[in-house]
């Protein structure tokens, strides 16, 4: 156990690295900031004063080092700054505006992993038991169109055929949830965007999915089961599956991950009121302190659905789990 | 009709040779490529009696294992039974249902693979996986199962009986997954096991005790068997009946004593053509390379090779046996610069060569060439033989144009290949052909020392012959020096002057061939020579009887 | 029997003297190969055809100009204006053409620049191995931590948006999966033998990554090279279709979706269009390659 325990910290230390270094990358960023921007931001309110005033408020007067150092401990204390956007108006920090967004995100991307994992891990599980069928040949062909699509794509054809006059016409073609909806309303809300990002996940884990078990399949084991005369349910339950599920858990953390980029355009289709629509109305508006929050929440959950995935697959490995 | 009545012991005990047990009549089998079938089984014809031990023997691409596979009703995926019969025991096992093959498999027909390593699931430990198919028939208990897995463990000689099962593959050794492996097919007693290969990955030392403990155990339940191997001193000292096969098709059958006494078809001599081969033993000249106190490491790890001191002369090979581990290989890579020693130095024609390859000009480089093991990796796949040839012919001697095909046509016929081959890419050749081409390209550099490592053991007997002839002659030609890294003692008494025994890094013999092979010898060498599989099916039952009263030559192999 | 067992089947064929070879036919056998390829992928290789075709003779085959007003906006599909007007009633068929010009034209030139950086880069991790590998593999490690799109997202934000700056952003954050790919396939190959027997021949470094090494990767390279082109050229539509790629009034099929969006609400399809341009393309090139790592995974065993 303890070598396990070893590489699983070796791996923790190294997800805390790069931790680390993605925030810096993120942080670097600012400084890339071209001439001007406080002018470009200000607009019409740009004098010297009101200029000089901005440098000195995003801190372009201390090094850079001295700068990360207050980021990076405002962002452990739930501080990411103040959003440029409402500078002009009344002050909004950032958290304040992040927290009920990344929340809806969640439940976005909950609802889809809810009905996406075992829809695509059961059709993986078929495509690869009946391989080279016609079920097998017809769902490659299906996952490997709906991967060519675009996400926006997906998107529309959902909204014809189930929220326009079109076809059907039982779903909302926006999702505006507000933050007191009920459970019911913010299913209703987010079914299409649900459904969407369904379709668009499910190809791709369910192709990994197939491989990973037709991988197991193939090894000499398998067949030195089948020759043992083991049935085929125990070869899958006895034989396949304690040797498959440590891809299978990458490729369904893999593709959680993918459900990140995912849903910046989704929710931007839909108007959903989440984290990846704000970071796309803060680029627009250069809100960069917004933009970087976002980014470095998405970053670090992308990390940590990867780190995860490493894990389980270690603690499930046997080489590992009983060392030499 | 079970077996569980049967007596668990004394040798002998069992029903008497005679009825039969196995019989497959004409038996045909296709393999899909390109989604075109082809033949890999033309009509073949074999019966098994009750008790007997049958050697099916071939070379790679024979079907073989497609057969023993077929004797359980099995064709691997993008294979299929296309005709002909396979009756076990009376039952047809191309007409039963999936269902009535599947229960016969494990319990009355069972099967050793070549690979325990890979055929042992790494998830599970080797106990859960001996008794899984009595489990499934659950006529025992888990205890009563588990006891008489340890049994078996023990008569199969493994270290430690009581615990080895508790063990997961990874954790145990080759030679022992592959008697774990017998373990897991005897539990049910079964009327027959089909043996695929079980010792081909195995060093010598190694496989003379998996074949020990096979051999007694089969004899021991009287269980019928089909020995699969490639190998014919290794399936003389199993089998009471052989069978030879070639492209699918039978060759010849006969009992083991008569067909090695008398061999019927060409072919069938052909399969130990190596072991006639033998070059008349030369005396040694000057030297063109001396290895001198070698020591290297690969990293800061472990040491590879200890004080290795060799001398080639001129116009002679060298031969350089060991098992794996011994660090021959290693060997080359220090000569070739390729790993720069940690003390000791290379000295070629009486001068010290640069440890690293960098460090040595193109005119040293020359002069000593290398041939790999694997003429598929050794061989560019996108470049055709003129380029492989012609590359060091314009590298080394700036020849170009006519002047290089000339060259060329030249080298194809020293290596006794036409040169309308030239055009061709590795992936259309054979794999003597490539070998062949690779020596071209080593010659093409015209070396004065040549590296041979493991050059034959990938391929097959007869194709081996005809590669060491080619090497013997081209060296009567041109006067090169050999040194030549081998697991196989057979290809050393075919063509070395000298010999070089190594273990574990260390030089424990070297001298000429005659006197290294003749004894008395080290404990290793001993070993080691000992080890390999003669001819005479009594080879095997003398070296036990001999190794019974000197156990001492068994330590240095025991792992 | 014996040596010559193999060498008397040599022998047996007339032998054409070496100047006389005869050389392959590649363009025969690529026929050849485009015969016996699935209609899947015979589908796909006649939409990249046509998309290059329209892409390149977009000014002959489109009947207006890509930011001509024709008439009013949101005009319905009709004779007069074949799929309908946008917005602000510019054709949208002949907009439609010049986007095979524009997005896909960006996006080859993205994964082209991808290619040559990340390539270039692997190659020498992978034969340089020691820190220039490790130097490099840790970079890329560090950039491939955060996905493509945010990464994308917060450098706009930074430097604003605008055609090169898209491009150049594409490039390099694409770039990193191309090492690790050009990495791992050239590391395959560099521990084969073959390499080694040019080491040991004397061959220099150039030579060995030219003539060893570049030859067997390129089937592997050549197949991402479409499944990367399909990513950027779908994360580009995705920026533009968010209104940080492609500015007006340039035709492109992202911005296009974006600005004719209120349309599908009421139930016309027009928005769909641009859309599928997309789709179709990313089909097309995904069944040749699909085809392709087949053909070439099956010729190596």
């Amino acid at each position: 156990m303890n070598a396990v325990l070893k590489i699983v910290l070796q791996r923790l230390g190294l997800g805390l690295i790069t931790l680390f270094v993605v925030s810096v990358i993120i942080f670097v960023a600012i400084l890339m900031l071209p001439g001007g921007f406080a002018e470009a931001i200000l607009g019409q309110a740009a004098t010297p004063e009101t200029v000089a005033a901005f440098n000195k408020e995003i801190g372009l007067d201390q090094p850079a080092i001295v700068r990360y150092a207050y980021w990076i401990a405002g962002v452990f204390q739930g501080d990411f700054g103040t959003s440029y956007a409402s500078r002009v108006g009344y002050r909004r920090e950032v958290a304040d505006i992040l927290a009920p967004r990344a929340f809806n995100t969640l439940f976005l991307a909950g609802m889809t992993a809810l009905i996406a994992v075992p829809l695509s891990v059961g059709l993986g599980l078929l495509a690869a038991l009946y391989r080279n069928t016609w079920f097998d040949r017809g769902i490659n062909m299906i996952s490997l169109v709906s991967i060519s699509f675009p996400e926006f794509f997906i998107a529309y054809i959902a909204i014809v055929l189930l929220a326009s006059p079109a076809f059907l016409n039982i779903l909302p073609s926006l999702a505006k949830v507000d933050d007191d909806a009920s459970l019911g309303e913010r299913i209703y809300r987010c079914a299409l965007p649900a459904i969407t990002m369904t379709l668009v996940i499910v190809a791709h884990m369910m192709r990994m999915t197939r491989a990973a078990i037709i991988n197991v399949l193939a090894s000499p084991y398998v067949e030195m089961a089948r020759l043992k005369g083991a049935k085929p349910w125990q070869i899958i339950v006895r034989h396949a599956l304690p040797n498959a599920w440590a891809p299978i858990v990458t490729v369904i953390a893999l593709n959680l991950a993918y459900l990140i980029v995912g849903v910046v355009v989704v929710e931007f289709v839909f108007t959903y009121p989440g984290m990846g629509k704000m970071m796309v109305d803060a680029v627009t508006s250069r809100d960069v302190p917004v933009v970087q929050a976002c980014a470095l929440v998405f970053a670090a959950t992308y990390i940590l659905l990867n780190l995860i995935a490493d894990v389980l697959g270690i603690v499930t490995n046997p080489r590992l789990l009983h060392p030499k | 009709m079970n077996d569980n009545a049967r007596p668990s012991g004394a040798a002998g005990s069992g029903r008497t040779k005679g009825d039969v047990l196995l019989e497959i009549r004409d038996l045909k089998i296709e393999g899909e490529s390109d989604e075109v079938w082809r033949p890999i089984i033309k009509g073949v014809d074999l019966t098994l009696k009750r008790g007997e031990v049958l050697g099916l023997i071939g070379e790679s691409g024979a079907g073989k294992s497609t057969m023993g596979l077929a004797a359980m009703g099995y064709a691997r995926a993008g294979c299929r039974i296309s005709g002909g019969g396979v009756v076990f025991d009376g039952i047809d096992l191309l007409a039963a249902s999936i269902e009535e093959r599947r229960r016969l498999r494990g319990t009355r027909i069972a099967y050793v693979a070549q690979s325990a390593a890979a055929s042992f699931n790494p998830a599970h430990q080797l106990m859960d996986q001996t008794i899984e198919t009595e489990m499934r028939q659950g006529k025992r208990s888990r205890t009563e199962a588990e006891k008489d897995a340890i049994e078996l463990y023990r008569r199969l000689r493994l270290p430690n009986p009581q615990e080895i099962g508790f063990r997961y593959p990874h954790q145990v050794s080759g030679g022992q997954l592959q008697r774990a492996m017998t373990a897991m097919a005897m539990t049910c007693r079964p009327d027959l096991i089909i043996f695929d290969e079980p010792t081909t990955a195995l060093d010598v030392t190694t496989q003379v005790e998996v074949l020990a403990a096979i051999r007694d155990i089969v004899e021991q339940f009287h269980t019928a068997a089909i020995y699969i191997t490639h190998d014919l001193a290794v399936v003389a000292q199993m089998a009471d009946r052989i069978k030879v096969l070639r492209y699918g098709q039978s060759v010849e059958e006969a009992p083991t004593r008569e067909m090695l006494a008398s061999p019927r078809e060409e072919y069938t001599k052909s399969l130990w053509s190596v072991r006639k081969l033998g070059k008349q033993e030369q005396a040694a000249g000057e030297a063109v390379l001396q290895v001198k106190n070698v020591t290297a490491a690969y990293g800061n790890a472990v040491r590879v090779l200890a004080d290795v001191t060799v001398t080639v002369p001129r116009g002679r090979t060298v031969a350089v046996v060991g098992e794996s581990g011994s660090g021959k290989s290693t060997l080359a890579r220090v000569i070739t610069g390729l790993l720069p020693p940690s003390a000791g130095e290379i000295v070629f024609n009486g001068k010290v060569l640069p440890p690293a390859l960098k460090d040595r000009d193109a005119e040293t480089l020359r002069r000593i060439q290398m041939i790999y093991q694997m003429p598929d990796t050794a061989l560019n796949p996108r470049q055709t033989v003129y380029e492989v040839i012609g590359r060091p012919i314009e590298f080394y001697r700036g020849l170009t144009g006519a002047k290089k095909e000339a060259r060329i046509t030249e080298l194809m016929n020293l290596i006794e290949m036409d040169d309308s081959y030239v055009d061709r890419f590795p992936g259309e050749l054979s794999g003597g052909q490539k070998q062949r081409i690779c020596i071209a390209r080593a010659l093409a550099a015209e070396p004065e020392l040549i590296i041979c490592d493991e050059v034959t053991s990938a391929l097959d007997q007869i194709v081996q012959e005809g590669i060491l002839q080619l090497l013997m002659r081209l060296q009567r030609e041109l006067n090169v020096s050999y040194l030549f890294i081998t697991h196989d003692i057979a290809t050393v008494r075919a063509i070395s002057d000298e010999i070089v025994v190594m273990y574990q890094g260390r030089v424990v013999q070297q001298g000429p061939k005659t006197q290294v092979l003749s004894p008395p010898h080290p404990p290793y060498t001993e070993l080691l020579l000992s080890s390999v599989p003669e001819m005479d099916p009594d080879w095997l039952t003398n070296l036990l009887a001999r190794r019974k009263v000197q156990p001492a030559a068994m330590k240095a192999g025991d792992r | 029997m014996t040596a010559t067992h193999e060498a008397a089947s040599v022998t047996a064929k007339a032998a054409p003297s070496i100047s006389q070879r005869r050389r392959r036919s590649k363009l025969g056998n690529a026929w050849r190969g485009f015969v016996k390829a699935p209609t899947s992928a015979k589908f796909g290789m006649l939409i990249i055809a046509l998309y290059v075709i329209a892409a390149i003779f977009a000014p002959i085959i489109a009947p207006h100009g890509q930011a001509e007003v024709i008439g009013p906006g949101y005009q319905p599909w009709s004779w007069q204006y074949f799929m309908g007007t946008d917005q602000l009633g510019r054709d949208l068929f002949s907009r439609l053409i010049y986007g095979a010009r524009n997005t896909v034209g960006v996006a080859f030139l993205t994964t082209m620049l991808s290619f040559a950086l990340g390539g270039s880069l692997g190659l020498l991790a992978a034969i340089a191995k020691g820190w220039t590998d490790q130097i490099l593999s840790r970079i890329v490690d560090a950039l491939m931590a955060i996905p493509v799109l945010i990464f994308a997202l917060l450098l706009l934000s930074i430097f604003g948006t605008s055609v090169i700056k898209m491009v150049l952003v594409m490039a390099v954050l694409d770039s990193t999966r191309v090492f690790r790919l050009t990495r791992a396939v050239s590391q395959s190959i560099v521990v084969m033998d073959y390499v080694e027997a040019a080491r040991l021949r004397g061959e220099k470094l150039p030579w060995i990554m030219r003539r060893e090494i570049l030859p067997n990767i390129m089937a592997p390279l050549v197949a991402e090279f479409g499944l990367r082109f399909c990513f950027v050229f779908l994360t580009i539509s995705a920026l533009s279709f968010l209104g940080l790629g492609l500015q007006p009034p340039t035709a492109d099929w992202g911005s296009m979706v974006y600005e004719n969006k209120m349309l599908i609400t009421v139930g016309r399809l027009t928005p769909l269009l641009p859309a599928g341009a997309i789709a179709l393309l990313t089909v097309g090139v995904n069944f040749v390659v699909d085809w392709f790592l087949h053909k070439t995974s099956g010729l190596k065993e």
